[in-house]
């Protein structure tokens, strides 16, 4: 059996008095796409933040790759972010001073590589998600769907072992939310990165090769064997 | 919507007389559409046939004998696998699933756990429309499309009833 790329076992974290996950348990395997579906405040939000090492949990374990998360400082967790992850949020949150192709590099520029390096490997992500001729353009000066597929080209640029992706659609209309949805999965396809999806959305959710559902901070089951056993 | 299975569910809760069935089926499950006594007793007597519900007494008086039935071994078995297995995940299945979690709750069993099961075989089958959508052609897209929106509209009446069961429960379920 291949080892699991994020396991979490009995994630508890509040902020303050307010619980947001109460002992969440839940495995990835390699180049799997998993949605994390529920209901508003359900802490689905706060479990992706836990396995991406963005938040430390109060208790539990987090593993990625065999290494052990929760326990690493924030230098290490940083560092793993930078070199191991991508990240796609609902508004895509590009740097506005930045030209598209600046906003895509970024990661690169971050993690040391050298500005004609960088650009060099941004700029194919823009034929591949449908978007060239729109590399010198300013976040202002792009649509919605443009910006998050910028934003998912900047996700994806460091090829990074796991994206995770916070309502990457949210902000779009269907349509919209749909194709950026089947550029996301085929580039994760294509490159065999797992993917970590958190949306309330069905239709989004239905891209993922399985989805499991958080409700009042644990993850419930959908199969039907906890129910009949 | 099975009326055999609805009455075995009634009995699982408690043995009744057809009385009593008709009376809480028109009232939870009938929408309008009252039962006729003909097909209450039609039903019994085809369960009973079946060996999945027996008479406990008979009381004779002033008009037809009073029959009670109690549910068997093999009828609460019967119940219980349509109670939590999944319904195939088509559309408009909303008189079923009604139907399933009223029963759930009467009868004390997990009723969220079922909405999530059925949550999970709705997702699954949107994830093949999905899949379907993605590689076939327009026809194949918007047959998938027309599919993918009647299931979401079924799983938001599937979220809608999960935040609102404790005050079907309240409802349902006599003090």
């Amino acid at each position: 059996m291949s080892q699991l790329m994020i396991e979490a076992r009995d994630v508890v974290r509040s902020f303050g008095q307010t619980p947001a996950l109460r002992g969440a348990t839940v495995a990835v395997e390699p180049g799997e796409i998993l949605a994390i579906m529920g209901p508003s405040g359900s802490g689905k939000s706060t479990l992706l933040h836990c396995l991406a090492g963005i938040l430390v949990p109060d208790s539990g374990e987090i593993h990625f790759d065999g290494r052990r998360v929760d326990t690493m400082d924030e230098a290490g967790r940083s560092t793993l972010r930078r070199d191991s992850f991508g990240f796609v949020f609902q508004f895509g949150q590009l740097v506005p001073e930045l030209t598209a192709e600046e906003n895509v590099a970024l990661p690169l520029l971050l993690g040391g590589t050298r500005r004609d390096a960088a650009l060099r490997e941004a700029r194919p992500w823009f034929g591949r998600l449908g978007i060239d001729g729109l590399e010198r353009r300013r976040s202002g000066e792009l649509s919605g769907g443009q910006a998050q597929r910028v934003a998912l080209a900047r996700g994806l640029v460091t090829s990074p072992k796991v994206l995770f992706a916070d309502e990457p659609t949210g902000s779009l209309d269907s349509l919209t939310g749909e194709q950026v949805m089947d550029q996301l999965v085929v580039a994760a396809r294509e490159h065999g990165t797992t993917v970590v999806l958190v949306t309330h959305e069905a239709r989004v959710a239905a891209y993922a090769d399985r989805h499991i559902m958080v409700r009042d901070g644990k993850v419930a089951a959908l199969t039907p064997e906890r129910v009949l056993s | 919507m099975s009326v055999p299975l609805t009455l075995l569910g009634l009995l699982e809760r408690e043995p009744s007389h057809g009385y009593d069935l008709k009376r809480d089926y028109d009232t939870y499950f009938s929408r309008g559409r009252p039962l006729p006594f003909g097909q209450v007793y039609a039903t019994l007597g085809r369960l009973a046939r079946d060996g999945k519900v027996v008479i406990s007494e008979v009381r004779p008086g002033v008009g037809p004998e009073r029959k009670r039935y109690v549910i068997t071994e093999a009828g609460a078995t019967e119940f219980d696998a349509w109670l939590t297995e999944p319904i195939e995940a088509e559309p408009h299945l909303q008189s079923v699933l009604f139907s399933k979690v009223v029963l759930a709750l009467m009868l004390g069993r997990p009723a969220h756990d079922y909405l999530d099961v059925q949550r999970g075989a709705h997702l699954e089958r949107m994830r093949q429309l999905t899949e379907i959508r993605r590689s076939g052609g327009l026809v194949d897209a918007l047959l998938a499309d027309h599919g993918l929106f009647h299931l979401e509209a079924d799983l938001r009446w599937i979220d809608t009833t999960t935040a609102r069961l404790d005050a079907l429960r309240a409802e349902v379920v006599k003090s």
